[in-house]
C-alpha cells in the first residue's frame, strides 16, 4: 500500500503557473479553464474588456503553459532545418521566425516559433508537447540535445498599443528600437529577462521570457509600470478574439495536429491552411518536402478562408453551402466572431477550393430565448487578415 | 465656375456623413464648415497641452453598426471602447453600484431594495422590447401619414404591423410610455428613491424637461436604446476622443473624392425661382450646387441664414418656434491624478467608469425649477465619466480628463446675459458638488473649460446650445421632425435637404440622420442608394 498523500485529488488537480498567485488575485470571476495541464485563464474579468485591452491599451497573457524546447549542439541548426518547412538557416541571430512541421504525408504537426538565441542555440515553442517528434527529427544527428524547458521558464505575453511605453517606463532601455522579431536581452536583477517583439494578437507587443525565481517579481515591476497604461491580464477567450482578427490559426480550431488525428482526411497541409509561404522548396531536404511537393502540384483539396459575413450572428460551427438553398454542402466555419474593431462578422472557414469561386453561404443557428432560429448568410472571401494596424509593425511604436 | 453636385453644410458627423454617402454614390460634393476643425458637437480638442477634451458629446452608443462598417470606419481609424461600471450618488451617503455583471448588480439593489433587485429584471425586459421596436425605425425614413404615394402607404403598413405585433396590451402601455414622465414611468417599478433617480437620469439629459415632466419617459428610451457590438443599452468612448469619429467619417468621405472647405461659414443659402441653388459664404464666396444640405438645426437653417421671402408662408414662423431650448452645460476638467470619492472601493472595472450625481428625484426636480427661473442649481445633477482611464491617447499618463455634463443650464439667464464671471460662478457650482463627493478634488484640477449654452451655440452652432438640435418630445418626433409635412428631409425650397439632428431620429451621434438625408437625395436624383439598410442583433 502506498502513502496516503493529504490531498486524495492532487493526481488530478491542474498545476499553477509561475505567475499564478498574482493571477489568481485578479481572477475575481475565477473564470479558469487549463491548457497542457495547467490552471489557465479563460477570462479574468471581461472577455469583451481585456480583448479591448489588447486594442486599446495593453494586457499580459500567460504563456507558461505554451512548450518550449531548447536545441543545441553543432548539429541543431541542420536538424531543425529538416524538421520544419522553413529555411532555418535564414533566421538571423536574435530574430524569431514562425513555422509549421510537418509528417512525411506534408500533414502538419503543429505550428510554433523557433529563436535562434546563438550559431549553435535555438528555441522552439509550440502549443503542444513536441518532445517525441523532436527525438525523432534529432535521430542520426550527432552532437544535438534537447531540452525541455517549459516548467523551468516563465513567459508572459504583453501586447496592446502601449505595450511598448510600459516596458520602457520599466526600464528596458532601448526596447523601442526592437523590429517585429527581433529578441533582445536586458540585465534583470540578477538574471536576465529575454524580450521579443512577438506575439499572437496582429497588434504591437512582446513576450517576456524569464528565469521562474524572477517571474514574480517581472510581474510586479510591469505592473507598476503599466499602472497608468491600462494593464490588465487576459485570457484565452480575450486571445482567441484577438488572434482571429489577425487572421492567425488556433490549433483544435482551425487545424487538427497530424499525429492526434484518426480521421487521415481530418488534418491539413500547409497549403490548405494558405501557409505556403512558410514552405521552402529551395533549402534541403526537409520532414514531407516530397509530400509536400506534390500537393503543391495538385493544388489544396480544402482551403482556409477568411470570410466576411453577412448581418451580425456570429457564424460559428456553420456549414458552408454554395447557395442559398443549402443542397449543395462545400465546407465549414473554423471560428467566427462579431470582430469590434473591425465592425464586421468575420469567420474562418475550411471550403473545398473549387468552390471558392462561386457563391459562399453559411447557415447560421442562434438561440433567442431558448427558442432557435436559422439564418442563411451570404459570405464574401476576404484576401488580407480582417485586422492589421499599422502600429504592429512600426519602429519605434508609439507610447499610445 | 465650378458647380458642385451638391453643398453640405456643417461639418458636424451628420454631415460629414451625408457628404460620405453622396460621395460613395459618385457625387460631386464640397462639406463647408465655419470652424477652423470639423466634427460639430462630435469633436475632440486640445485645449491644454497633452489633454484631448471631447468638448461637448463624451460617451457613444446610437453610432449605428451598419454604418461604421459600410463606411469602414475602423480602417480610418475609429475603435468604439465600451466602459463598464456606474456608481450613483445618493444625497447623503448612500451609493448605488451599477456593475457591469448582471448578477453582481442584482445582489447590489438587494442591499437597497429586494424588490428592486426583482423589479429590474422586469424593467430591463421592457425597456428592451420597447427600445428594439424604436431601434427598427431608426435608419428608416418616416412615412407621411397623410400621403397617398405607395411608398408611404406601405410605410405606415410596416410600422402599423409593428405595433400590432405587440399585442393590445402592450399597445396602449406604449401609447402612454410616449406621453409620460420618467418619474412616472419608473414608479411602476421601484421603491427607492435613489434607484429611481439613477434610472430617471438619461429621461433628462439634454432637455428641458424635469424627471417630473410628461414626455421625459421617451427621452429615457431614446438613451437606452443604442448598443455597442449588440450589449444594448451600453456606452462606448471613442480610442481618441469623440472628435475621432467625425475625423474617420470624413476620412471614408475624402476617400470616396468628397471636398472639405474649412473656416468656410455659410452666410445665406442661394434661392434663385423657389430653387436652392447654392450658397454665399461668410467671405462671399458663392459656391453653386445642384443641391443643398444643411446639417445646421432647422431653427439656424431657416432663421439665420436664409431668407425669409426664399420661403413658403408659415415656414419662418414654424422654424422661429421650434422647440429648442438650450438645457446643459459641460464642464471638462484636466486632472493631475485619479480622484477617489467616499464610499467607493478602489474597484478599477466600477470607479472609473461613470459616475452619476443624480441624488433623488426631488433634487433633480428641484434643478429643474432653478432653470425654468433662469438660474443654475447649487446642487446641480451631473454626469461624469473619465475617458482617459480607458483612452490612452487622451490624457498624459497618470494624468486625466473628467467629462462632466451638466442638467440643468439656462441659455438665458433672469439676471442679464452670460459673462465669464457668471460662466465660471456656474462652473463652481459643479466642483462644489464633485467635491462634496471627493474631498480634494480641486486640488487634482491642472485646467478646465466651462461650457453653458451660450459658449455651445457661439461655438458649435447649435441654437441654444441645444445637444439634440430640438427636443425631442413627441410633438417633435419622427414624421413631425422637424416641422409636420417636412419629416423625409426634404425642405420647403426645393432641392434643399437637411440632414442634422433636427430630422429624424433626432440626436446622439448616431450618424443616421446624415446617412437617411443621402438616400432620400439619391432616390430624388435616381441614383442607385448608397446607404446600407441597418442590422440588428435582437430582430
Amino acid at each position: 500500500m502506498t502513502t496516503m498523500t493529504s490531498d486524495p485529488y492532487a493526481g488530478e488537480r491542474l498545476k499553477e503557473t509561475h505567475f499564478y498567485e498574482r493571477e489568481a488575485e485578479l481572477n475575481i470571476r475565477d473564470a479558469w479553464s487549463s491548457w497542457n495541464g495547467y490552471l489557465f485563464a479563460d477570462y479574468y474579468y471581461d472577455t469583451e474588456y481585456e480583448y479591448f485591452c489588447i486594442r486599446n491599451q495593453c494586457g499580459t497573457y500567460d504563456i507558461c503553459p505554451m512548450q518550449k524546447y531548447e536545441i543545441t549542439g553543432r548539429d541543431a541548426e541542420t536538424m531543425l532545418d529538416r524538421m520544419v518547412t522553413r529555411d532555418v538557416t535564414r533566421i538571423g541571430l536574435n530574430r524569431v521566425a514562425y513555422t509549421v512541421w510537418c509528417t512525411d504525408q506534408g500533414r502538419i504537426i503543429d505550428d510554433g516559433t523557433i529563436f535562434r538565441l546563438a550559431d549553435d542555440r535555438f528555441m522552439l515553442t509550440c502549443g503542444s508537447p513536441c518532445t517525441a517528434w523532436l527525438r525523432k527529427a534529432a535521430f542520426g544527428f550527432r552532437d544535438v540535445t534537447i531540452t525541455d524547458l517549459s516548467d523551468d521558464l516563465a513567459a508572459l505575453s504583453l501586447q496592446g498599443p502601449t505595450s511598448c511605453a510600459v516596458l520602457k517606463r520599466m526600464g528596458l532601455g532601448g526596447v523601442e528600437t526592437m523590429k517585429a522579431f527581433d529578441i533582445r536581452h536586458f540585465p534583470f536583477h540578477d538574471g536576465n529577462l529575454m524580450v521579443s517583439r512577438t506575439g499572437f494578437t496582429g497588434d504591437l507587443g512582446y513576450e517576456l521570457w524569464i528565469a521562474p525565481e524572477l517571474a514574480l517579481t517581472m510581474w510586479d515591476e510591469l505592473y507598476a509600470a503599466g499602472e497608468d497604461y491600462g494593464i490588465q491580464p487576459y485570457g484565452e477567450a480575450a486571445t482567441n478574439m484577438a488572434r482571429l482578427e489577425a487572421g492567425f490559426i488556433m490549433p483544435h480550431m482551425d487545424f487538427t495536429e497530424a499525429l492526434k488525428t484518426v480521421h487521415l482526411e481530418h488534418d491539413q497541409t500547409p497549403f490548405e491552411l494558405q501557409l505556403g509561404w512558410l514552405v521552402d522548396f529551395k533549402k534541403p531536404h526537409f520532414s514531407g518536402r516530397d509530400a509536400l511537393l506534390e500537393h503543391k502540384r495538385r493544388g489544396p483539396v480544402w482551403t482556409l478562408a477568411k470570410l466576411d459575413v453577412e448581418g451580425n450572428w456570429p457564424a460559428e460551427d456553420a456549414i458552408m453551402y454554395n447557395n442559398e438553398k443549402c443542397s449543395h454542402e462545400i465546407g465549414y466555419v473554423t471560428s467566427a466572431m462579431w470582430s469590434p474593431t473591425v465592425k464586421a462578422n468575420i469567420a474562418l472557414a475550411m471550403i473545398r477550393t473549387e468552390s471558392l469561386k462561386g457563391e459562399l453561404w453559411a447557415e447560421i443557428y442562434k438561440a433567442k430565448e431558448l427558442r432557435q432560429y436559422r439564418r442563411m448568410a451570404k459570405c464574401t472571401l476576404k484576401k488580407k487578415p480582417f485586422w492589421m494596424p499599422e502600429r504592429a509593425r512600426t519602429t519605434p511604436p508609439a507610447d499610445v | 465656375m465650378k458647380r458642385y453636385d451638391a453643398i453640405i453644410i456643417g461639418a458636424g458627423h451628420n454631415g460629414l456623413t451625408n457628404a460620405a454617402y453622396l460621395a460613395k454614390a459618385g457625387l460631386d460634393i464640397i462639406v463647408v464648415e465655419k470652424n477652423d476643425y470639423i466634427g460639430g458637437a462630435a469633436v475632440s480638442r486640445e485645449l491644454q497641452e497633452g489633454w484631448k477634451y471631447s468638448s461637448c458629446s463624451y460617451v457613444c452608443s446610437m453610432m449605428r453598426q451598419a454604418i461604421h462598417r459600410d463606411l469602414d470606419l475602423g480602417r480610418h481609424g475609429l475603435i468604439l471602447v465600451p466602459y463598464l461600471g456606474t456608481v450613483n450618488f445618493g444625497d447623503g451617503d448612500e451609493r448605488f453600484f451599477q456593475y457591469h455583471d448582471e448578477e453582481a448588480t442584482y445582489l447590489e439593489i438587494k442591499r437597497h431594495s429586494p424588490h428592486d433587485a426583482d423589479a429590474m429584471h422586469r424593467f430591463q425586459a421592457d425597456l428592451t422590447r420597447y427600445s428594439q421596436l424604436i431601434r427598427k425605425t431608426l435608419m428608416r425614413t418616416p412615412p407621411d401619414p397623410t400621403s397617398f404615394r405607395p411608398r408611404d402607404i406601405r410605410e405606415l403598413l410596416w410600422l402599423a404591423k409593428k405595433f400590432w405585433a405587440l399585442g393590445e396590451t402592450e399597445l396602449y402601455e406604449y401609447i402612454r410610455f410616449f406621453t409620460m414622465s420618467a418619474a412616472e414611468w419608473l414608479e411602476d417599478y421601484f421603491e427607492n428613491d435613489m434607484i429611481k433617480a439613477a434610472m430617471a437620469s438619461p429621461g433628462i439629459i439634454g432637455t428641458a424637461l424635469g424627471v417630473e415632466s410628461p414626455g421625459s419617459a421617451y427621452i429615457l428610451l431614446h438613451h437606452v436604446m443604442g448598443d455597442v457590438d449588440g450589449s444594448i443599452g451600453a456606452w462606448g468612448l471613442a480610442r481618441g476622443g469623440m472628435g475621432a469619429i467625425s475625423q474617420s467619417i470624413a476620412n471614408a468621405m475624402q476617400e470616396h473624392g468628397g471636398e472639405l472647405r474649412t473656416e468656410s461659414g455659410v452666410k445665406k443659402i442661394l434661392v434663385e425661382n423657389r430653387n436652392a441653388v447654392g450658397v454665399v459664404l461668410e467671405n462671399g464666396d458663392e459656391i453653386r450646387a445642384g443641391i443643398v444640405v444643411s446639417n445646421l438645426d432647422a431653427k439656424r437653417t431657416f432663421t439665420r441664414i436664409m431668407d425669409r421671402d426664399d420661403l413658403p408662408d408659415g415656414i419662418y414662423e414654424r422654424a422661429k418656434n421650434f422647440k429648442i431650448r438650450g438645457s446643459s452645460g459641460k464642464v471638462n476638467i484636466a486632472l493631475s491624478g485619479m480622484p477617489t470619492f467616499t464610499g467607493v472601493p478602489d474597484n478599477r472595472y466600477l470607479s472609473r467608469g461613470g459616475q452619476g450625481f443624480t441624488g433623488s428625484l426631488e433634487t433633480m426636480e428641484r434643478a429643474y425649477d432653478c432653470w425654468k427661473r433662469g438660474r443654475w442649481s447649487d446642487d446641480p445633477f451631473v454626469e461624469s465619466v473619465i475617458p482617459s482611464a480607458w483612452d490612452p491617447t487622451v490624457a498624459p499618463p497618470g494624468q486625466h480628463w473628467m467629462s462632466n455634463f451638466i442638467q440643468y443650464c439656462p441659455p438665458k439667464l433672469a439676471d442679464g446675459p452670460w459673462t465669464p464671471e457668471k460662466r465660471d460662478a456656474f462652473g463652481e457650482s459643479v466642483i462644489s458638488k464633485i467635491e462634496r463627493y471627493s474631498p480634494g478634488f480641486r486640488d487634482l484640477i491642472v485646467h478646465m473649460e466651462v461650457r453653458t449654452p451660450h459658449e455651445i451655440e457661439n461655438e458649435i452652432g447649435l441654437t441654444e446650445g441645444n445637444i439634440f438640435q430640438g427636443e425631442l418630445t413627441i410633438d417633435q418626433l419622427f414624421f413631425n421632425r422637424p416641422f409636420p409635412g417636412y419629416g423625409q428631409y426634404r425642405m420647403p425650397v426645393k432641392n434643399l435637404y437637411m440632414c442634422g439632428s433636427s430630422t429624424h431620429p433626432g440626436g446622439g451621434v448616431s450618424a443616421v440622420c446624415g446617412a437617411n438625408a443621402a438616400r432620400e437625395i439619391l432616390m430624388d436624383l435616381r441614383k442607385p442608394n448608397s446607404v446600407p439598410d441597418d442590422d440588428f442583433y435582437d430582430e
